[in-house]
């Protein structure tokens, strides 16, 4: 398999701020930071995370390539946009932390069990099979995802809420057999492959 | 007021603050005939709220004093005082001007003796203090008022109030039958200089100004540091009247933010390193007297960096690297608890402190497009240099967010344009 941590590494020559500028989603914003604090102290998580937003964003200027892709950090992140609207400089941080955590992805670096990681590959796999998410599929593979016992222990402990969300009429009994898809899933899946070229085009990644 | 003569080669002077002031002053001591607009019942503007003026830390009491003895001492010009410009029509070297002016209900009988304050026993909201006492409704707006004439409040108008202000005054001063009056002013040239406003705190929703009574603005805290203002002198706490000795000044509030003001308001850093000698001044060197600045950077404008250094050297001041995120009250002690990251190492800290003062930003008083046309403005608001304003020439914070110095350099500028404009019109009218 080819190396794309290596190859991009290589084409920026180490200028790590002008690599997430060209390929993180909204990367060209990181340079506008003027390393006020407000988001580091706006996190309601912040204490429970290595790297703030604006410890990120120096460290991304400070050219630290390894430390920054490999951190959980940005897979921490909840979206609770309490930095977006602080920010005085208005920077999108929510979207470039979670532009972060996908490009490390892409490149095969992000830290492997991470279970934010885990969880949005779940999902990415089980909405695009469909066009639609089988939520009962969901949850059984995210309770196993750590064993068989484990899984056993969770799916009980969620018993409440599944039967909630059967009543409601939220989660499907029969998912596993059936799964209420989109009409036109071949064409979802060309519009999805489509703009995965693009994407990877202007990435480099392809 | 119909004693008024204004010709195309008078110059209006709108804004009776420091740079007003000193643009009608030398306006006027250049031979030119000066009209002098203000709106509240006298001269002085923001200057005349302050304790003490940086870098000198004189009391402004003194430069106010200079500029009214030269003004008393000039024939040419003419004040107006409770007096707004609502509209400008025309063009250079041919203006008309249209001034509203509000009754005093006092005239120029007044002695300024007190007898209508000591008379009346309703209170009114005391703008002077930003609103935080009360003053009596026939007043005095401050000790060095310019004109020294009191003012009757327009709420008593109609009540036993004004008649028993009326029947005290012995100079057969107070005129309750006075009306608001309009009239339009041909001018040649106009200085605009109606300065700035303080930022809406309660705007900084993470700040709790409108919800926390020790988080307080740099504008009230100059007041309190006065002895005649709302606490006597004292930096006594809102909430429960306690002393303030461990006090943190927030920086940038409301400025450099695109949620709130885009620019920097330039005078607020200096302000604050101002404001920590006033602990000495109250405390003397009591331990427990500390301020903490916290800061993105510190701008201390123009050659006032020995000043910075002096404060830096202060043991009792401290700097935090940090645009403080949020602040929350802790209940039992009313203490305001300042919530964030700093820069310098990325130490998480909720620091508790008696007082918070936050350095607020400056914005333009007036928004001059709904008074003239065609005058350009920056994206905050503050008039621009710019040959198409005409006639029309900006001075002080009117123009930009300035200290006391820069604004009468302005100020200076801005009479030196109108001069060229009203010369040219006597030029071509000899
Ligand atoms: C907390 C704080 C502390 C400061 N401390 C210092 C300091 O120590 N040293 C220093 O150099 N500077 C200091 N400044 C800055 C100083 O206040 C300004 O430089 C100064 O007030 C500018 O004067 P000005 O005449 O341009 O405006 P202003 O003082 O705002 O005067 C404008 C005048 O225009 C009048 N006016 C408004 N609208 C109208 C209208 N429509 N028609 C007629 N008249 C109108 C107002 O009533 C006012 O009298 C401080 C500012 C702040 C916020
Ligand atoms: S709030 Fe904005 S400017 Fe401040 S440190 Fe965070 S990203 Fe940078
Ligand atoms: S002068 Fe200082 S406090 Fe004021 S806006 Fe500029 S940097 Fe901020």
């Amino acid at each position: 398999m080819r190396d794309k941590n290596a190859e991009t590494m290589q084409k920026y020559h180490n200028d790590f701020l002008r690599e997430v500028e060209a390929n993180v989603e909204e990367g060209d914003w990181v340079h506008m930071c003027m390393q006020c604090g407000v988001c580091a102290g706006s996190c309601p998580l912040g204490d429970a995370w290595e790297h703030s937003p604006q410890k990120i964003f120096m460290m991304i200027r400070a050219g630290k390539r390894e430390e920054v892709l490999t951190s959980d950090s940005m897979w921490m992140c909840t979206s609770c946009y309490n930095c977006i609207v602080r920010c005085p400089r208005e920077l999108p941080i929510t979207h470039i932390m979670h532009g972060l955590a996908n490009y490390a992805h892409r490149l095969g670096i992000a830290p492997k069990m991470n279970p934010t990681r885990r969880f949005a590959k779940l999902f990415w796999n089980n909405i695009v099979k469909t066009g639609r998410v089988n939520e009962l599929k969901l949850s059984i593979s995210l309770y196993f995802m750590d064993g068989f016992t484990n899984g056993v222990k969770t799916s009980l402990e969620m018993t409440g809420m599944g039967l909630g969300m059967l009543k409601t009429g939220r989660l499907d009994a029969m998912g596993l057999l059936r799964s209420h898809g989109i009409k036109d899933k071949s064409g979802l899946h060309k519009a999805l492959k489509k703009a995965r070229e693009i994407e990877d085009a202007r990435k480099g990644l392809s | 007021m119909t004693d008024i003569v204004a010709t195309n080669e008078t110059i209006l002077v709108v804004g009776g603050g420091i740079s007003g002031m000193t643009a009608a002053i030398e306006a006027a001591e250049c031979g030119k005939d000066v009209i002098l607009v203000e709106k509240a019942p006298s001269l002085g503007g923001r200057v005349s709220q302050l304790y003490k003026y940086f870098p000198k830390l004189c009391f402004p009491t003194c430069g106010l004093e200079i500029n009214q003895r030269r003004m008393k001492a000039n024939k040419n010009l003419h004040i107006l005082t409770l007096s707004e410009v609502t509209n400008i029509a025309g063009d250079s070297g041919n203006f008309t001007a249209t001034v509203k002016t509000a009754p005093r209900y006092v005239n120029e009988n007044c002695t300024a003796c007190g007898a209508c304050g000591d008379a009346v026993t309703a209170e009114v909201d005391n703008p002077f203090n930003y609103n935080l006492d009360k003053i009596k409704a026939a007043y005095l707006p401050h000790n060095m008022a310019h004109p020294q004439r009191y003012v009757i409040d327009p709420s008593i108008i109609g009540t036993d109030e004004a008649e028993k202000a009326k029947t005290a005054c012995k100079y057969d001063a107070i005129d309750l039958d006075m009306q608001e009056t309009t009239m339009d002013l041909n001018v040649g040239a106009i200085v605009w200089a109606t300065g700035w406003k303080p930022y809406d705190a309660a705007k900084i929703q993470p700040y709790g100004y409108d919800r926390f009574d020790n988080v307080i603005t740099s504008v009230e805290f100059e007041r309190m540091m006065d002895a005649f203002g709302p606490t006597g002198g004292k930096l006594l706490r809102p909430s429960d009247g306690k002393e303030a000795k461990n006090i943190a000044f927030i920086q940038c509030a409301g400025s450099r933010d695109r949620n709130h003001l885009t620019h920097c308001s330039r005078i607020c850093c200096m302000a604050s390193l101002k404001q920590t000698t006033y602990l000495t001044e109250q405390y003397g060197d009591d331990e427990e007297a500390k301020a903490s600045i916290y800061y993105i950077d510190i701008r201390a404008i123009d050659r006032f960096e020995d000043f910075y250094q002096k404060v830096q050297d202060d043991p009792k001041v401290s700097f935090i690297k940090s645009k403080v995120a949020n602040i929350t009250l802790d209940e039992e002690s009313g203490n305001p608890v300042l919530h964030g990251v700093d820069t310098e190492g990325y130490h998480r800290y909720s620091n508790p402190h008696d007082l918070v003062v936050l350095a607020i930003g400056m914005t333009p008083n007036v928004d001059i497009s709904e008074i003239a046309s065609g005058v350009s403005t920056d994206s905050s608001g503050f008039i621009q240099v710019n040959v198409d304003n005409g006639g029309i020439f900006a001075a002080g914070c009117a123009s930009n967010a300035l200290d006391v110095n820069r604004s009468v350099q302005s100020a200076t500028a801005a009479t030196l344009h109108s001069i060229q404009v009203v010369n040219k019109v006597s030029a071509a009218e000899a």
